[in-house]
């Protein structure tokens, strides 16, 4: 069996800067990482490998990115991954997640065979969820999403526990079909020093948009229905009234203040 | 997607779970009443399920001019594949401009899929919505009375107003409590739209084995003392002290997003952009620096009150009252004091 993670390369510190004509993330000189949820997909796709049959099963990263984007890559492989594709082209550039799920749910088809595809539940960075169920849509899968557990595979069936807002709920899943996962599905193991060496000798294979025969218009900021037409630092305005409370003296004092405050206005 | 169509209603995705309406389509309709208004257009909710008369009633009774049901037993139980498809006709069939969804479990699984399927826009966990035009420099065109799509983007303290010019609908996923609960009428009269939909078994491809619902367990949004805890907490031992205090003021815990990501509090506690937004008569942040995404989930508390060892945490911007320090000295003397505070009280 076949099983791919799409992956996402994403920075590693919050503060992200912002080009205020495009509208779009600055990367540069920012340290990258594999965006942790992604994690999660990583290692619950290596433990079904694990179930199977030694040599029954494949897994395989791919990620969306400029060249960098193959760290990524790499990282999930020094983990225990097989091979990886990376998808980079100029054009890619700007996607907003209709655009970016369209550009791995191309790949995904062109890999071929595929028996299921697990996504983080969502990217630290950008932080919508939606690409893992736009991929499905794009390749007429099944989706399982918010899955905390997977029970097992069977007769093309995969068995997974579902996240509900106040509860979960078991089910079963027609393969080939694409899971989202939350944190509790796994705990992603740390990268073997084996790994690492066999990831960096690694041979990618790097896709761009001919190899995917996708036409521009689709494609990167051209080919996203959404703009974003404004950023702005909100003002905030509210005045703080401010105790300094350091020492035992001053603290007494900010508690004491703190009670009369809500006294005053009848919060106790 | 669907042509641009001015004259196009703003639907609400009504979700139910086992034949009740959950919150969110309620506080949304609120919003779709406000934004149908501007733009002189119906609001409509879109119900799927079973037995769905009474839910359409309500609906209608929360602001809905018009509720397309779709009562079909195959439709019982959310299914990612058979709900798309049902969307995905009626959108086609009746155009409307704006669809909004509520960012559940199920709300964010479905508008993805409707999205990628109907080859339109669509904006996550939208902290606010607004009407307002855009003016494409580019292709020097103007389009008039567009939804702003506004949510705190990328990490950054920034809020990004996203808009969806010509590929429509133009859709949105909004958290619960972002909104406010729209008013019940119970005079308001409205249409209903029966709309029959045949569901194939291969729109079925996932089978529901069991399902536990344990009732929601925790309500931010009922509460009205919060405090609530980020990652300058430390640890989950000194979390305990919080959890101290919400007590002695009546209160109930919460956490930031980096807070449940270090595993202090679970994720049924977060609030903020992605977490459940507030409003209390009062919260209490401690350690919590105050990134956009959490200020936009609690910052129309009606007090809040910030305890930070960073004079400069952005925190303290949104705080009617601040408290620079230790939390691990603060946050004991607090407890002390309102316990002192409160038998005062109680000898008067």
């Amino acid at each position: 069996m076949r099983i791919i993670v799409p992956i996402k390369q994403v920075p590693e510190t919050s503060a992200v800067r912002m080009d205020e004509k495009t509208g779009t993330m600055i990367r540069d000189g920012v340290e990258a990482i594999v965006n942790p949820l992604d994690l999660y997909a990583i290692e619950a796709a290596l433990l079904l490998k694990a179930s199977q049959p030694e040599g029954q099963c494949e897994v395989i990263a791919v990620s969306m990115g400029p060249p960098k984007a193959q760290s990524a890559i790499r990282e999930a492989m020094s983990m225990g991954f097989d091979s990886g594709v990376l998808l980079s082209d100029k054009k890619f550039a700007g996607a907003d997640t209709w655009a970016t799920s369209y550009v791995l749910a191309a790949a995904i088809k062109k890999l071929g065979d595929v028996d299921l595809i697990i996504c983080g539940e969502r990217a630290t960075d950008g932080d919508t969820g939606q690409v893992g169920p736009g991929i499905a849509a794009w390749l007429d899968l099944p989706v399982g999403s918010y899955v905390g557990k997977i029970d097992g595979l069977t007769d093309g069936r995969i068995n997974v526990q579902r996240l509900l807002e106040d509860g979960h709920e078991g089910l079963e899943v027609q393969l080939p079909a694409v899971l989202t996962v939350v944190k509790e599905v796994a705990d992603p193991r740390l990268p073997t020093l084996r790994g690492k060496q066999r990831a960096r000798k690694a041979e990618l294979t790097t896709w761009n948009a001919d190899d995917l025969n996708l036409p521009d218009e689709n494609l990167g900021l051209n080919g996203s229905p959404t703009r974003v037409v404004k950023i702005f630092r909100p003002s905030v305005t509210r005045e703080c009234e401010k105790l300094i409370a350091t020492d035992d003296q001053s603290i007494n004092t900010a508690a004491d203040r703190v009670l009369e405050f809500l006294q005053e206005r009848e919060l106790v | 997607m669907i042509e641009v169509n001015k004259n196009g209603e703003v639907w609400v995705f009504a979700e139910q779970q086992a034949g009740k309406l959950t919150d969110v389509p309620l506080e949304l309709l609120s919003k779709a009443r406000e934004l149908a208004d501007i733009l002189g257009v119906k609001v409509a909710g879109v119900l799927l399920g079973e037995g769905l008369d009474e839910l359409a009633q309500k609906l209608i009774h929360h602001g809905a001019d018009k509720v397309y049901s779709v009562d079909n037993a195959k439709l019982s139980h959310y299914q990612t594949a058979s709900y798309t498809k049902v969307i995905c006709d009626l959108i086609k069939e009746y155009k409307p401009q704006i669809c909004l969804f509520g960012a559940s479990h199920v709300g964010r699984d479905l508008a993805p899929t409707v999205a990628s399927k109907m080859k339109c826009g669509l904006t996550a966990d939208c902290t606010d919505l607004q009407i307002g035009t855009h003016e494409d420099k580019k292709e020097k065109t103007t389009h008039e009375n567009l939804m702003y799509q506004i949510r705190p983007a990328f990490g950054g303290n920034i809020i990004a107003t996203i808009v969806n010019p010509t590929r429509w609908p133009q859709m949105a996923t909004v958290r619960e409590g972002v909104m406010p609960m729209s008013e019940c009428d119970t005079k308001r009269t409205g249409e209903v739209i029966k709309i029959t939909e045949e569901i194939s078994d291969d729109l079925l491809p996932v089978t529901v084995n069991d399902m536990h619902r344990e009732g929601k367990t925790v309500d931010l949004k009922a509460a009205r003392v919060i405090v609530a805890g980020g990652a300058g907490v430390g640890s989950k031992e000194n979390f305990d002290k919080l959890k101290e205090l919400a007590h002695v003021l009546g209160g109930t815990i919460a956490g930031s997003r980096a807070a449940v990501d270090l595993g202090y509090v679970e994720s049924d506690y977060q609030v903020g952009q992605t977490g459940t937004t507030v409003r209390p008569a009062l919260y209490i942040a401690v350690g919590i620096s105050g990134a956009i995404q959490h200020i936009a989930g609690m910052q129309e508390s009606a007090k809040i009150i910030a305890i930070n060892n960073d004079p400069e945490a952005d925190i303290f911007s949104v705080a009617h009252y601040g408290i620079v320090g230790d939390m691990n000295e603060i946050v004991p003397m607090l407890i002390k004091s309102v316990h002192s505070g409160l038998n005062v009280k109680t000898t008067h």
